[in-house]
């Protein structure tokens, strides 16, 4: 497999993407809704009133387990930002009529296939990264009167954000890169491609009933079990990606 | 350079392509017609290994076609110029070719070179960096003929590569097709247009699921009505007449001056049937050779087909 090719094509991507609105807005908007919207909640729940002193203890355990679970959300946009590009990669070039003469060249299913899996996940995780420094800086500011210490970052997010959200990006970018190409619109890809929050969301719900702590060695472990499904991902991809049936079956 | 045996691809229950032999030289210029859903586009696909043929032989280049590794030799022999010309709209025409010279393996010096080359060649240089969305179909068309050429193929498939340009365009791309012809480049050509055929290729091909004819353009135009002589008189008087029957040739006199012949060898029977046409009187204007134009050999074949 030659890397270069794979790169020239995720850099013709990231070229074509800048040019597409909703690809910009699908990356952008939800980082920065979360980033600024949660500490904006903290701020308005905890920031104003003082809170009595018999109930300090209780108020900052529960700020504690909310800044926990507010982190996990992170992994859930770096699996939600790629659905967007992800889903355009295959079906997008089928739909513009680009795939025939891309097939064309010496190029390898597996160097077109990591092409789309490196032009989907890099934005997504640079963008899930650059929300992450906003939430936390502003989540700094608004609790670390009320907690005496600052927050962020610590070893649980650092964990979530160096290790899960790199492996939960490629699971989603590449479970959107088979779908788009299984489905010949692009609708249809990102509607199929987002039943990757389900299980994401199944987990966010365990760490908030407590039945999965929150610490950086569960994060490893799951973390774990995401980079064996990222490899299985990836040569399932490649098994099922069918030039011909893309070609000749897509209207 | 080209070669097919009994190649056939069929899709569920249909057959796109079925027994098709034929054989492209080193340097030709191979037309292919035939009317929509003939199989041209599928025969190109199936040779530039974009989907697998059903039974048959095919190889370019003695690199057997359906063979994974061979496929990737394939790849690297020949361009394509699909009949959607599948620019990257966003892109910019340098972006466009210097995108597809990376794939193609170009070293950078090369690119640059044959980007610049060709984008001065079809006067696309000053436009070089505007996005692909703001040209014109003709220049569309031209930079996909471009990108096919941006890693020097041996051999090129043009599908349609005129079809919806003014007649403009049409000139130039033709133009540039036969500047390709020159430097010995094997061309395999699909084609609606029998005009744009006749003059370009060495070779056409009439497909319709099958091979129906196959021969340069002039063979297939005498197939039709085999060979005739027409020779246009003052008058067509019936001592010339009785002079063409002294000969045992069959004619018919067409608008009162004009004697069409039917000849096996016109360059040895003309000369016989003028002085006997002079001998008997008649006064020549004109003597031509008639032949069924391309189209009327085209249309024919097609209809029996069906």
């Amino acid at each position: 497999m030659k890397l270069w090719k794979s790169w020239a094509i995720a850099r013709k991507d990231f070229a074509t993407f800048r040019t597409k609105r909703y690809i910009i807005y699908a990356l952008v908007v939800p980082p920065l809704l979360m980033s600024i919207g949660l500490p904006t909640l903290i701020w308005l729940g905890f920031g104003s009133a003082p809170i009595p002193a018999s109930q300090v203890p209780a108020a900052i355990s529960a700020l504690n387990h909310g800044l926990d679970s507010f982190s996990f959300l992170f992994v859930i946009i770096a699996g939600v930002l790629p659905i967007s590009i992800g889903a355009y990669s295959i079906v997008g070039e089928k739909l513009e009529k680009t795939l025939e003469p891309l097939l064309a060249t010496p190029t390898t299913d597996g160097e077109i296939l990591l092409g789309k899996v490196i032009a989907a996940f890099l934005p997504s995780v640079i963008a899930t990264y650059a929300g992450a420094v906003i939430f936390m800086a502003l989540m700094n500011a608004a609790t670390s009167t009320k907690l005496g210490y600052v927050y962020f970052p610590n070893w649980t997010i650092a964990a979530i954000l160096l290790i899960t959200v790199p492996l939960i990006s490629i699971l989603s970018t590449e479970f959107n890169v088979i779908i788009s190409a299984r489905v010949s619109d692009i609708r249809a890809a990102q509607q199929f491609g987002a039943l990757i929050t389900l299980p994401l969301g199944a987990l966010f719900v365990a760490t908030e009933v407590a039945f999965v702590s929150l610490t950086p060695a569960s994060v490893a472990i799951v973390s774990a079990i995401i980079l064996v499904i990222d490899v299985l991902l990836f040569f399932l991809s490649r098994a099922t990606f069918r030039r011909e049936e893309i070609l000749t079956k897509w209207k | 350079m080209i070669e097919t045996d009994n190649l056939t691809k069929t899709y569920g229950n249909v057959t796109a392509v079925e027994d098709l032999t034929l054989r492209v030289d080193e340097g030709e210029v191979f037309g292919f017609l035939g009317p929509n859903g003939a199989g041209k586009t599928t025969t190109v696909r199936v040779l530039t290994c974009l989907i697998s043929k059903t039974s048959g032989e095919a190889s370019i280049a003695d690199y057997e076609v359906g063979n994974s590794a061979d496929c990737q030799n394939i790849r690297k022999l020949i361009g394509l110029v699909p009949d959607n010309v599948g620019l990257y709209e966003d892109l910019s025409a340098y972006r466009n070719l210097d995108f597809y010279g990376r794939l193609y393996e170009c070293p950078e010096a090369q690119r640059r070179e044959r980007i610049e080359y060709f984008l001065k060649m079809l006067e696309l240089w000053d436009v070089r960096d505007r996005a692909v969305r703001t040209f014109s179909r003709g220049m569309k068309q031209k930079l996909a003929i471009v990108r096919a050429l941006i890693h020097d193929p041996q051999v090129l498939f043009l599908d349609e590569p005129t079809a919806n340009l003014d007649p403009q365009f049409q000139k130039t791309v033709r133009d540039f097709i036969l500047e390709l012809k020159h430097e010995k480049r094997t061309i395999f050509l699909n084609t609606h247009n029998l005009d744009e055929a006749q003059r370009i290729c060495d070779r056409i091909g009439i497909l319709n699921t099958q091979l129906v004819a196959e021969g340069t353009p002039g063979q297939l135009m005498t197939s039709l009505e085999g060979r005739k002589t027409e020779v246009q008189l003052q008058q067509v008087t019936p001592a010339v007449t009785r002079a063409l029957e002294r000969l045992g040739l069959r004619y018919v006199v067409a608008n009162g001056n004009t004697v069409v012949i039917d000849v096996n060898d016109p360059e040895t029977e003309n000369p016989g049937i003028a002085e006997a046409i002079v001998a008997a009187g008649g006064r020549v204007q004109f003597v031509t050779e008639k032949r069924a134009s391309l189209e009327e050999v085209y249309l024919k074949l097609v209809r029996e087909e069906r």
